[in-house]
């Protein structure tokens, strides 16, 4: 500000482009397409406080909470196939499941206790009951079914308690369906409009990721003789992930578009290819001798674990990339007013 | 957006504190802003940094413009935004045109007539006023006689928002609605879980990196208290900032506008004065000069947890569907 001379002439020696552009010009970032990405929406013109994002992004860890996300869903959808398992006579698969359940709850837990600024305090998330807090509801759900999930593994480990195992088994799977999609209420009921925007589909997609991620660890690790269920659990839920993803993606507008940016691309773009990859391959493996399809259905396994851990990380990077570019709060909600005014609206100044 | 009148969560909540809870509260208290007057001096960054005792969070220099505080955060409750545009403002006349001076003239007169004063004289004397002291034309001038460059302050803070989303999403209720109708955090029962960041639609409470729990404005709740009003409101020296009950506020707010508009100012508009807005109105609303995001603020703000209730029927079916889509994988085959 100081370089430049005030003369009889007008200012000398300014530096271009130092003073805020305001109206059309103002806010306009150069972006950087990843290769042959197509823009969803075409770029609206905007202005903005010198291109500082609105909101204040998510402070959470990438690794504590994508991950908390993502072993909430492995563990929800686990509980269903221990129940399927036990009620069809699967030992095996149900042991699977059983123990996949419990550990992966308890990893999610650590994760979101290690989150927290003040980790002692956790114990405050149970100090109200409060509704209007998905975090709140989560934990009181997690607080009634984390239990469960331990007491069944346990029970069928050690094989003692069997009726309580057994009724605990169906206790969890009755809280599981809620664990696997209330995380997605729990990231959309924020101001993040790359989470808020996609409230109505989130929960699908979510729960199809933890159906294939559950789908995953069986393949993997449960008999082969007992993996039908689970492949077909891995198809549906891939069927049911992808699709309800891309209906999100179309029906979001603008919110869309950083899913189809920068890191998050990468990873649902590799998402895609595994989950979808791996439910073939463990239809396919199904198919074949028993032999050869050991290897298959670990492939496959791997394949849909991995590619349910990149979903939760692609969306949940797709959220703070959204938070961090003032465009995506302000453009939506600019059409907003003026669609409103169009139409009349009185409270609009 | 459908106004539901009587909806908790979203609407027109004429007694909030009413609706939290509270028999017999005081009226509403809040800030109106009138950023027309505010002169970018941040005595109320400093005032509201020296009687809440918050850390320094950084001392940069931002090189775009005398902004270098860049916004509202964990240890910044009051934030004054600077910006420059090249926009006419009406009826200023700052005077700092010197064209048609000559300096070699005046520097002879100097001492022979009162408006130019000798080395000596420091002050004019009482009942001497210098007739035609700040003399020169407006430069540059536009032909209806504005200037062409204008700067425009405003000191942004927490909205106090009737529908607030932070306070909605907290799940230890740290976050809490006082009797004087403004959110509160409660620093010795927050968890520091972060939820309330990314719910703010404004962005305005944040996490301290170095003791993990979340600050904001409390609209100086212990002032309040005992009857004084917040230090920033106390520091203000032009009344940009100014305190009371929401009432109130609002009706002051609805003369002034209504003066700019007659003066000339047709940009200036109220921002979060209206209880039908996306989150019921602000506790602490705004006369801006220009659209609200170019001083940063979010052009039509909607509390998240309007969409709550769509939101769990949404969850319910999904996890309807991954029970049903589990039960469908174990029909088939059983071996
Ligand atoms: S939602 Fe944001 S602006 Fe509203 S009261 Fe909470 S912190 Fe303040
Ligand atoms: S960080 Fe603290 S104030 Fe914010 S939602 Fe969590 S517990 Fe509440």
């Amino acid at each position: 500000m100081t370089e430049s001379d005030v003369t009889r002439d007008g200012v000398k020696g300014a530096r271009p482009g130092r003073e805020a552009v305001t109206g059309e010009q103002a806010g306009r970032r150069r972006r950087r397409r990843g290769r042959g990405e197509k823009a969803m929406v075409p770029d609206a013109e905007f202005s903005s406080y010198y291109g500082k994002p609105i909101l204040n992004k998510p402070t959470w860890k990438p690794l504590d909470i994508a991950g908390y996300l993502y072993l909430g869903g492995l563990a929800g959808a686990s509980s269903l196939l221990a129940a399927g398992a036990q009620a069809t006579s699967r030992p095996g698969l149900a042991r699977t499941a059983k123990l996949g359940a419990s550990g992966a709850i308890s990893l999610s837990l650590a994760a979101l206790v290690h989150d927290l600024g003040r980790p002692a305090r956790f114990i405050n998330m149970l100090r109200v009951f409060k509704p209007t807090s998905p975090m709140n509801l989560g934990s009181w759900l997690l607080a009634g079914y984390a239990p469960l999930t331990m007491a069944a593994a346990a029970a069928d480990v050690t094989g003692r308690y069997r009726v309580a195992g057994a009724t605990a088994t169906v206790g969890a799977a009755a809280l599981g369906p809620a664990v696997a999609t209330y995380t997605a209420v729990l990231i959309s009921d924020t101001a993040v409009p790359s989470w808020h925007e996609g409230y109505r589909e989130l929960p699908f997609v979510f729960a199809g990721s933890g159906a294939t991620a559950a789908a995953g660890l069986a393949l993997a690790c449960a008999p082969v003789r007992e993996s039908g269920p689970a492949r077909r659990m891995a198809a549906l839920g891939a069927a049911l992930e992808l699709g309800s993803f891309q209906l999100m993606k179309r029906r979001m507008g603008l919110a869309a578009e950083p899913y189809g940016l920068g890191k998050p691309r990468g990873l649902l773009r590799a998402a895609e290819a595994l989950t979808a990859g791996g439910a073939a391959l463990a239809a396919c493996a199904g198919r074949e001798s028993v032999a050869g399809g050991r290897a298959r259905l670990l492939a496959a396994g791997a394949a849909l674990l991995s590619g349910s851990a990149a979903l939760r990380f692609g969306v949940f990077h797709a959220g703070v990339a959204s938070a961090e570019d003032p465009r995506y709060t302000v453009v939506p909600q600019r059409e907003r007013l003026e669609a409103g005014e169009r139409s009349g609206r009185s409270d609009v100044l | 957006m459908t106004d539901d009148t009587g909806n908790l969560l979203f609407g027109p909540q004429p007694d909030v504190a009413g609706a939290a809870g509270y028999r017999g509260a005081p009226p509403r208290m809040g800030f109106f802003t009138d950023t027309s007057v505010c002169i970018g001096c941040k005595a109320c960054e400093v005032a509201c940094k020296e009687w809440n005792a918050i850390p320094e969070d950084g001392l940069e220099l931002t090189g775009m413009s005398y902004d270098n505080t860049q916004g509202l955060g964990a240890s910044t409750w009051r934030h004054v935004a600077f910006i420059e545009q090249r926009k006419p403002l009406g009826g200023q006349e700052p005077g700092v045109g010197h064209e048609d001076v000559d300096v070699f003239a005046a520097a002879g007169q100097l001492g022979t007539s009162p408006s130019s004063p000798d080395p000596g004289t420091t002050v004019a004397e009482v009942g001497s006023a210098p007739a035609g002291a700040p003399a020169g034309a407006i430069s540059p001038v536009a032909p209806d006689g504005r200037t062409e460059l204008r700067w425009l302050m405003s000191s942004d803070v927490c909205k106090h928002c009737t529908h607030a989303a932070c306070l909605d999403v907290c799940p230890t209720g740290s976050l809490f609605r006082t009797e004087f109708g403004t959110v509160v955090v409660q620093e010795d029962i927050c968890n520091g879980c972060g939820y309330c960041v990314p719910a703010c639609p404004y962005g305005v409470i944040d996490q301290r990196p170095d003791d993990g729990r979340a600050w904001k404005c409390t609209l100086c709740y212990d002032r309040l208290g005992v009857g004084m009003e917040p230090a920033c409101a106390k520091a203000c020296p032009t009344d940009s900032i100014q305190f009371g009950p929401l009432d109130e506020l609002r009706d002051r707010a609805a003369v002034g506008v209504a003066r700019l508009h007659a003066a000339g100012v047709t940009d200036a508009r109220l921002y979060g004065e209206d209880p039908g807005d996306g989150v019921g109105g602000d506790g602490a609303f705004f006369l801006l000069l220009d659209e609200p995001e170019v001083y940063g603020l979010p052009p039509d703000p909607v509390v998240t947890t309007r969409d709550m209730p769509d939101m769990w029927r949404h969850a319910v079916a999904a996890a309807a569907s991954l029970a049903g889509l589990a039960a469908l994988s174990f029909v088939r085959r059983p071996r």
